[in-house]
């Protein structure tokens, strides 16, 4: 048992704790913004399993739209359960981003048109999402209709903030947990491939075009997951919260801010993201609107000028680099 | 059904529409095809002067064509900026650091602009005739806008063509070590690009005012559009951004008045989706 | 009026040129000649500036050259015939030209050294208006060429003129170093050619493996059995 593992083990058991600690007036606000921060970073990791492949995708927010809306208007004109709104939320996602990806993989749109495709794609959503007024409320977004009495496990609407807690605890850790799989398997050596020269790994045998596909709609699935779950929580889903070009932005940022080739880099980028937006909000209060994104927006530059790999990435390297001592430069991903 | 006269009125106004989104989309190509870099924060640009002729106007009080004027030396200010303060350090970065840097600063206008500006929608009134001519009401605001558009566009070309500079910005998008080797600073033409990509933001902005509001958040409204018709052209393509944003603004303007303003923007990204699966170079694609 | 000493240089981790000291006299024409892969290229390259050494010296009638980039080489009289010629293929003849004249000093005599270009070579004057990328290989190394020469230089680095082109085309070429030669410009050619450079030119080095084995009057070296045989093995 590495003094890491038991480091990680015990941070592990302390989030689990929070939501049984006495923390005083404040404790549903503290998990209000923890639960935020497992579910954003748990969208963050969707995002770099992607991104750290060089598939950069800004229109993100078209997943996390689908899934949330989705979820939404099968319960509320439905009465579908979330746990099959949800599946089908995501499914719909996955036909969605499969559809998407399919041209680009097989006719190589890659780089700076992938790059301009995708807000297009997250753009149709919103646009929708707007247009179709009559179902989705327009921009004023639409509320989760209440499970009144029928609240609890079957329409996953609790009074119990706690409940919530573990769920996205949950979820995040799943999410972990699948980007920890994907990293370790034959599908990362692949993407990598790929990532560096396309032609080369096709002419090596990669199916380059199924890899990039499968790649994106589980990037797709776990993002359109995480959507739902975010409506469920706030019992909200609105155009320009869940889908667009901003919300893309921010979740690019916070996993670039963290790190997009780390396991936790996604998660110490949302923290930090997160834990920086609440501060400025209590301490400006609602004067100065805007202070916190017009920060991130410095920072975000600054940090990919000076250091690419990420708050979390670089100090993981430096400490690698410190324990390892090896003189031949170790591979720094920019 | 829909009365032609109003699909007419519609393609009229869409090609008005689409000079003003062509010089969006060369402002932007013009960068991309010399430094190959792609600024995301292009349109947010074109925001920023937008705001600087609506308070050159509002609270100065200058004539609007002297703040059109004040609106170009901006754009080219910021275009400069913009160029030696983020782009020199990320020139040999991999794209998505390049592309992340931009959209870092399309993050970092849009916030300022709330906080400085609020959300606010901000326009200028101008009180322009309204045309009649055979049954189409045109506005006389938009036909001026594309005649500046196409103007503007003039200008470009013959810069680009008939100037020394222009000439070498052209050399150097398709030779940058041989144009070095004739004397001439890479750099420096890249600067000058990025000023001239400014400036054209600049034209734009004085041109969009007076036609919408503009609010911190006009970026995010008019960016993708315009990356999209950018990409259908061929990035870098200037003949083809041109021609594809007339094609969009007839998808816009003509799928508005049959379904929907929002549903126009739909069709357009939708089809601007399928062209890519058909033409993922962009309509007339540019081998890279 | 060239003067290398002790020159290494290379590309990352990788050496090319090894302690290569060359001269080159004014009005001389020397070549270098060597393998594929010898370094020539790079040897160029150092001395135009689009690399910089990693050690030693480059003068320039008496100015330390080393390391400067590339356009304040052109300034002092340096032009560079690049390998493949490096034409602007979408600009027409005359930009492409133009665009030879960049330099301020180069830029007022504009006219005269474009007259001098197309009495040179008629057939780029006939072909003003026609993009660069759709010349024939001859007349696109006429342009390159013409394209150095509009810099007004004093000295001419010649990098493989003669690749990827028909063995008639090659004898002309040459032919036409001769004449921009005997126009009063010192010339510097890297070759691979070794045959015909050495009828061109006065003196020659042979490059091998980034260090200078041989260099001698270009008479002398054509006799020697070693340097034809060291092209046995191209």
């Amino acid at each position: 048992m590495t003094p890491l593992r038991v480091v990680g083990l015990l941070a592990l058991v302390a989030l689990a704790v929070v939501p049984v600690l006495p923390l005083g007036a404040a404790q549903e606000y503290i998990w209000h913004v923890i639960i935020q921060i497992f579910l954003w970073s748990f969208v963050g990791n969707a995002w770099s399993l992607m991104g750290r492949f060089g598939l950069v995708s800004l229109g993100h927010g078209a997943f996390l739209g689908v899934g949330a809306y989705a979820t939404v208007l099968f319960w509320n004109f439905y009465g579908m359960t979330p746990w099959i709104g949800g599946a089908l939320a995501i499914v719909i996602t996955v036909i969605l981003a499969l559809v998407v990806a399919y041209p680009c993989s097989r006719f190589q749109v890659v780089g700076h048109y992938f790059a301009l495709v995708t807000p297009a794609v997250g753009e149709v959503i919103r646009l929708l999402s707007v247009a179709e007024r009559d179902w989705t409320g327009g921009s004023l977004g639409v509320t989760l209709k209440t499970g009144g009495t029928a609240s609890g496990w079957w329409t996953l609407q609790f009074a119990d903030k706690r409940v919530f807690y573990y769920v996205g605890l949950v979820a995040w850790l799943f999410g972990l947990w699948v980007w920890w799989r994907v990293d370790r398997s034959m599908a990362r050596s692949a993407m990598e491939a790929i990532g560096e020269d396309e032609t080369a790994a096709a002419s090596v045998g990669i199916r380059v075009t199924r890899f990039k596909m499968a790649i994106t709609a589980l990037s797709a699935a776990l993002t359109a997951l995480g959507g739902t779950l975010l409506a469920l929580y706030l019992a909200y889903a609105n155009p320009d919260t869940l889908s667009g070009i901003g919300v893309s932005l921010r979740i690019v940022f916070a996993v670039v801010l963290g790190g997009m080739y780390s396991l936790l880099g996604p998660f110490v980028g949302t923290a930090l993201t997160i834990a920086l937006s609440e501060y400025l909000r209590i301490y400006f209060g609602i004067h100065f609107i805007g202070i916190a994104e017009t920060i991130y927006g410095l920072l975000l530059m600054i940090f990919i000028i000076f250091l690419p790999a990420g708050i979390y990435g670089s100090l993981a390297e430096a400490a690698r680099r410190r324990l390892t001592r090896s003189p031949a430069g170790v591979a720094v991903r920019t | 059904m829909i009365d032609p006269i109003f699909i007419l009125e519609a393609v009229v106004n869409g090609i008005l529409l689409g000079g003003v989104l062509a010089l969006l989309a060369l402002g932007l190509n013009l960068i991309f095809g010399v430094i190959d870099i792609v600024w995301i924060a292009y349109v947010d640009l074109v925001a920023l002067c937008m705001y600087a002729v609506y308070f050159l106007v509002t609270a100065y009080g200058w004539p609007l064509w002297l703040a059109g004027l004040g609106s170009i030396a901006v754009g080219a200010v910021l275009g400069a900026l913009v160029h030696l303060l983020i782009i020199t350090p990320i020139l040999a970065s991999p794209p998505i650091n390049q592309l992340l840097a931009t959209g870092g600063l399309l993050f970092f206008i849009q916030s300022a602009a709330t906080l400085f500006w609020s959300t606010d929608h901000r326009s200028i009134r101008v009180s322009m005739p309204t045309l009649e001519v055979g049954g189409i009401f045109i506005s006389f605001t938009r036909l001026l806008a594309f005649g500046l558009a196409i103007a503007a566009m003039i200008a470009l070309y013959f810069f680009l063509t008939r100037t020394y500079t222009g000439t070498a910005i052209r050399a150097v998008s398709q030779d940058r070590e041989a144009i070095a080797l004739m004397g001439a600073r890479p750099q420096r033409l890249y600067l000058v690009t990025s000023a001239v990509g400014g400036a054209m933001a600049g034209v734009a902005g004085a041109l969009l005012i007076i036609q919408y509001a503009v609010h911190p958040y006009f970026g995010a409204a008019f960016g993708p559009l315009t990356f999209m018709i950018c990409v259908l052209g061929g990035l870098g393509n200037m003949v083809g951004a041109f021609v594809a944003a007339f094609i969009m603004a007839q998808v816009i303007s003509v799928g508005g008045v049959i379904v929907s303003t929002e549903m126009g923007y739909v069709i357009a990204f939708v089809i601007f989706i399928v062209l890519m699966f058909i033409r993922p170079g962009g309509i007339f694609a540019r081998r890279a | 009026m060239l003067e290398l000493s002790q020159i290494t240089a290379g590309y990352g981790a990788f050496t090319a040129l090894w302690d290569v000291s060359l001269r080159v006299a004014i009005g001389e024409a020397v070549a270098v000649v060597g393998p594929n892969g010898a370094g020539k290229t790079t040897l160029l390259r150092a001395i135009s500036g689009l690399i910089a050494p990693r050690a030693g010296r480059i003068t320039f009638e008496g100015a330390d050259l080393a390391g400067r980039p590339a356009y304040d080489i052109v300034a002092h009289g340096i032009a560079h015939v690049p390998e493949g010629r490096r034409l602007f293929p979408q600009l027409t003849v005359a930009e492409n030209l133009k665009m030879g004249a960049f330099l301020p000093s180069a830029r007022s005599h504009f006219r005269e050294s474009l007259e001098r270009v197309y009495t040179l070579f008629p057939v780029l004057a006939e072909r003003q208006a026609q993009r660069a990328g759709s010349l024939s290989g001859g007349e696109q190394q006429m342009l390159a060429v013409g394209r150095a020469l509009m810099s007004r230089p004093k000295l001419i680095l010649f990098d493989e003129p003669s690749m990827g082109l028909a063995p008639v085309m090659v004898l002309r070429l040459f032919e036409l170093i001769r004449r921009v030669r005997e126009e009063g410009y010192t010339i510097l050619v890297v070759e691979q050619n070794v045959r015909q450079v050495l009828k061109l030119v006065d003196r020659a080095y042979l490059l091998e493996v980034g260090r200078i084995k041989v260099e001698g009057r270009a008479a002398d070296l054509a006799e020697q059995d070693f340097v034809r045989q060291a092209y046995v093995g191209l």
